[in-house]
């Protein structure tokens, strides 16, 4: 039985009841009286110009009450971007497609069925131009893809060049004169960090209802990010955000593919407010393989230079992100929040450059990591294979240019502060629960028997909990869809008048369990039981501000929020209590469900008298405003930090090239620990995605940019029997930058594990001189690995 | 088409177009939303129901393909309000983060513990292999299945593996 103590405690999640008993509510499941239902005619050429569109077959079908195209909503403009560097993307084609996919014309109809038969019936001509795939012909320009732009390469990423007014110095020529160094050793890899899909298993789905009467929208999605979506909603209309309610309710799972504000949910909701009925869309798996974001897209090489004993002299990389054809949310930003990382935990001088470079594909946004996972995977593969050049053990390496515990807060080249850490402590855990010695003794005892066995190990630090103002300068806002223009934590925490306390938070939660982490929060703080702590999310009205869950931001600013309002309801309690008791506010401590007077237990009051006095003028003190609630708005000075190193010990088939994972080794250190069963299965998860991208998944367009990866068959998610069971330990180093000392965990395991297989599988081919593999890490490619090194 | 089956127990019949999926019936004829849809192509599993006792994806089966037969969805596992042993493995075990696999996969590894109650954890992966879960890893679904397989064996759980961390 799972405890139901408070901070730090298993408490089982209040949301599983309705979602194991298949009651929870997700959009699809969500319907209304008349509804309306959309098909979209999407592209089958990577681009072109279109050249004739006639929907009047299309009008004419069964069912069908409207046919929109570009012309239809072309007054809306294109999609609202937050960092609008690039092509944005027209709602429907404007005259010419850019990628496979991309949506042509939208068909509403009075069943899906008919929807879809309709967009069939569209009759179009496309004169097809040569399509941009790779990402390096992309950025020779050799093929210029938008005319209205210079070129393909929108925007290049340096260490000292992002942020003009913090004067950061250009590290470049000190990593290069260490290269020239007598005793500097130098290693150099071309790495692929390949493309993935997101494949959240719940499709996307949105349904739009206007009232003409109200003049007010109402708009369920599945969406990370609802009020952003309000405010896009709004602002492309024309309205005030208050007149756009969204709710998201349960959403089955996002990892950024449902951070963005799709061209999709505009025009549903455009369809319902022209046709004055709810519209509903859902999307195939084909379209959430190929029109919903997509992740990573690098290629890049990686130098590190050191010495013979293991020192870090300098890194650098150059790299090329894929942006695909048009820049949606925060598109060009995402190597930025790699760029904050491109160090990792080691103190050494770096040279970073990424160039992002637009091709013929779908839009790539934020995927579970989001920058972080590229980054950490280029220094952390070139420092294994430094490691391997100069003999010395990978752990040893780190350890030797890890910062010190004692320089936190460690400023780094790329002006942010590393908020507190402990690496060595992490490592030196880690080294204990895995039993790294006994791990690397079975390791060469495989190996004497002809085994391909291999242990490797992988850093990371990321960056999260977003929230400080000064990103809102980067374009780290919702200030395109006119929401405040700062991404602050909010929480609202109001205790009713029957002593249940209702909770109301900014974030977008997509199975991160938050109803029942903030319960904890709350129920700490207040002293009252988690059962009768309600937690609301997801819908707009019930909150006047919200950013939405994404970064692994949610504990460390909305948590660090509800954590302050929680302080202010409970001074305000005990000034009511004081009153009652006829005592001094200073004087009054809470325990045990009610408040009593220091000294005197016996001078007490219960929760259910304070409550109830303070929605009473009569009962509450002259001084306090009636009612018990407190809002508080959390900006915190600078994001969160948290680390880990993880071990992989693989087995590699030298007959098949089969890669098998024999067993999985994690510290994390997020800080404090709200739930740590909760926390536990963020990690998880997260190394599951870091291993889905390190041996199983890649998302392929041919060079026609045809999709070839568009069904779960092609494109290929870990199952079940894929993976091991993972070993997960902590350290604890809290954040001082808010005040629970959390930091985030969403994306640590994807950040830290996709290196640790890779590096894993290259030890296993060490023996054959093996140095590199290009993920995914399938059995193809290591079998030509092995053939090439044998050869 | 006239298509009567029994669905949890209770009668069912309608009349529907022979391209109906049972997917598609159990959802919007019967309104049991339970049942999930992720990809419509037989490969994530979510929409996995028992009909006859064995576990199907139903959206690789048209309604009219189970006339007469005896089918279960999530709404149907628990019985008289007393969760299924998978289901209460699943809360106690933290075997689901977003809900949206979770009934194909409580139908999936009930189908499991039914043929074999004391299965290895080798045979657990390999029993829900057909459904797919993004977000837990599937480690705390093994737990979780684990959990219920001692139960219903009455048999204690073991432990859980996560440290409370206070």
């Amino acid at each position: 039985m799972a405890t139901t103590s408070v901070m730090g405690g298993a408490v089982r999640r209040r949301e599983d009841p309705a979602l194991i008993q298949g009651y929870g509510e997700y959009v699809d499941d969500v319907t209304a009286i008349g509804l309306l239902h959309v098909a979209f005619l999407r592209s089958p050429v990577a681009r072109a110009k279109i050249t004739r569109l006639d929907t009047s077959a299309a009008k004419g079908m069964p069912g069908v009450v409207a046919v929109y195209t570009h012309d239809d909503v072309a007054h809306l403009g294109p999609l609202v971007a937050q960092v609008p560097i690039g092509k944005l993307r027209p709602l429907l084609a404007a005259g010419e497609v850019n990628h496979v996919g991309e949506a042509v014309a939208m068909v509403v109809a009075e069943d899906r069925y008919q929807a879809q038969d309709a967009a069939e019936a569209i009759e179009i001509d496309y004169d097809v131009l040569p399509a941009v795939i790779d990402l390096k012909k992309a950025a020779s320009d050799e093929v210029k893809i938008h005319d209205e732009l210079d070129s393909n390469i929108l925007h290049t990423w340096t260490y000292h060049g992002y942020w003009e007014a913090l004067g950061l110095e250009d590290q470049t020529p000190q990593v290069e004169a260490a290269m020239e160094r007598d005793d500097a050793v130098v290693v150099s890899l071309e790495m692929t960090n390949q493309r993935l899909i997101p494949v959240a298993i719940e499709p996307r789905s949105v349904m739009a209802e206007y009232n003409p009467g109200y003049g007010h929208f109402t708009v369920h999605s599945s969406t990370q990010v609802p009020h952003a979506l309000g405010g896009a909603i709004a602002t492309t209309f024309g309205m005030r955000t208050v007149d756009v309610r969204v709710i998201a309710p349960e959403v089955g799972g996002g990892f950024g593919s449902k951070l963005n504000v799709y061209n999709d949910e505009i025009l549903v909701s455009f369809a319902a407010k022209e046709l004055r009925r709810p519209v509903k869309w859902t999307e195939t798996r084909r379209e959430a393989s190929g029109s919903t974001i997509h992740g990573r897209g690098w290629v890049g090489t990686a130098t590190l230079v050191g010495t013979k004993d293991g020192q870090f002299l300098g890194y650098k990389l150059d790299a090329l992100a894929d942006m695909g054809a048009y820049t949606q949310n925060f598109t060009v930003a995402i190597p930025l929040l790699g760029l904050w990382i491109g160090s990792g935990q080691y103190k050494m001088p770096i040279s970073w450059t990424v160039a992002c470079v637009v091709t013929n594909t779908m839009t790539t946004d934020a995927y579970r990591g989001a920058g972080r996972p590229e980054a950490i995977y280029y220094l952390e593969r070139i420092i294994d294979a430094y490691a391997r050049e100069i003999g010395m053990d990978p752990l040893d390496v780190r350890m030797k240019n890890f910062w010190q515990p004692d320089e936190f807060p460690a400023t780094m080249g790329c002006g942010f502060a590393l908020d507190s850490g402990n690496y060595q402590a992490a490592v030196e855990k880690l080294k204990e629960e895995a039993d790294y010695a006994g791990l690397l003794a079975m390791r060469d005892e495989a190996r004497s028997q002809g085994r391909l066995v291999g242990v490797g190990v992988g850093s990371y630090v990321e960056v999260c909990g977003f929230g400080p103002a000064v990103l809102a300068e980067i374009g780290f806002s919702w200030a395109n869809y006119g929401l405040p223009a700062s991404f602050n934590g909010s929480g609202l925490v109001r205790v009713n008048p029957d002593a249940t306390v209702t909770v109301v938070i900014g974030t977008g939660p997509t199975g991160q369990g938050h109803e029942t982490t903030w319960a904890q929060i709350v129920g700490d703080g207040l002293g009252i039981p988690v059962e009768d702590i309600q937690v609301l999310h997801g819908d707009t009205r019930e909150h006047p501000m919200g950013i939405g869950t994404f970064g692994s931001r949610s504990i460390a600013v909305d948590g660090a929020a509800t954590f302050e309002a929680t302080k202010k309801v409970k001074e305000k309690a005990a000034k009511i209590a004081a009153h009652l008791l006829e005592a001094s506010a200073d004087d009054i401590v809470f325990a045990d469900g009610g408040a009593h007077v220091a000294g005197s237990p016996d001078k007490r009051v219960e929760w259910a008298a304070i409550a109830k006095s303070a929605y009473q003028a009569h009962t509450s003190p002259e001084d306090v405003d009636s009612g018990l609630e407190a809002h508080t708005a959390f900006s915190p000075g600078n994001a969160t930090w948290p680390f880990g190193t993880h071990i992989a010990v693989v087995e590699v088939d030298p007959d098949t090239g089969n890669v098998k994972i024999l067993s999985y080794f994690a510290v994390d250190d997020c800080g404090h620990v709200v739930n740590p069963m909760i926390v536990g299965g963020q990690i998880h998860g997260g190394i599951a995605q870091g291993i889905g991208q390190a041996m199983f998944e890649e998302a392929v367009y041919d060079e026609s940019g045809n999709m070839l990866t568009g069904s779960l068959l092609d494109y290929l998610v870990p199952t079940a029997s894929d993976l091991p069971s993972f070993d997960l330990h902590r350290t604890v180093t809290p954040s001082p930058v808010n005040p629970m000392g959390v930091k985030g965990i969403g994306e640590a395991g994807t950040i830290g594990s996709a290196h640790t297989i890779v590096n894993a599988v290259v030890d296993a081919l060490s023996p054959l001189g093996v140095k590199h593999i290009d993920m995914p890490v399938r059995p193809k490619r290591v079998w030509q690995a092995m053939q090439e090194a044998r050869a | 088409m006239n298509v009567s089956m029994t669905v949890n127990g209770r009668s069912v019949s309608a009349d529907v177009e022979p391209r109906t999926l049972l997917v598609h019936f159990i959802r919007e004829n019967l309104r049991l939303t339970g049942t999930h849809v992720g990809c419509e192509t037989g490969y994530c599993g979510a929409c996995t129901v028992h009909v006859d006792g064995k576990p199907v994806k139903s959206c690789t089966m048209f309604a009219v393909q189970a006339e007469g037969a005896n089918v279960m969805t999530i709404e149907g596992l628990a019985s008289n309000g007393e969760l299924h042993p998978v289901q209460e493995g699943f809360w106690e075990r933290h075997g689901l983060q977003c809900g949206y696999c979770t009934p194909g996969m409580i139908m999936s590894a009930a189908a499991l513990l039914a043929e074999n109650s004391n299965p290895s954890e080798s045979e657990i992966r390999h029993g829900i292999e057909g459904n797919l879960c993004r977000c837990t890893g599937y480690h705390n679904i093994v737990r979780a299945v684990e959990y219920a397989g001692a139960k219903m064996r009455g048999e204690e759980p073991p432990a859980p593996d996560w440290e409370e961390a206070h």
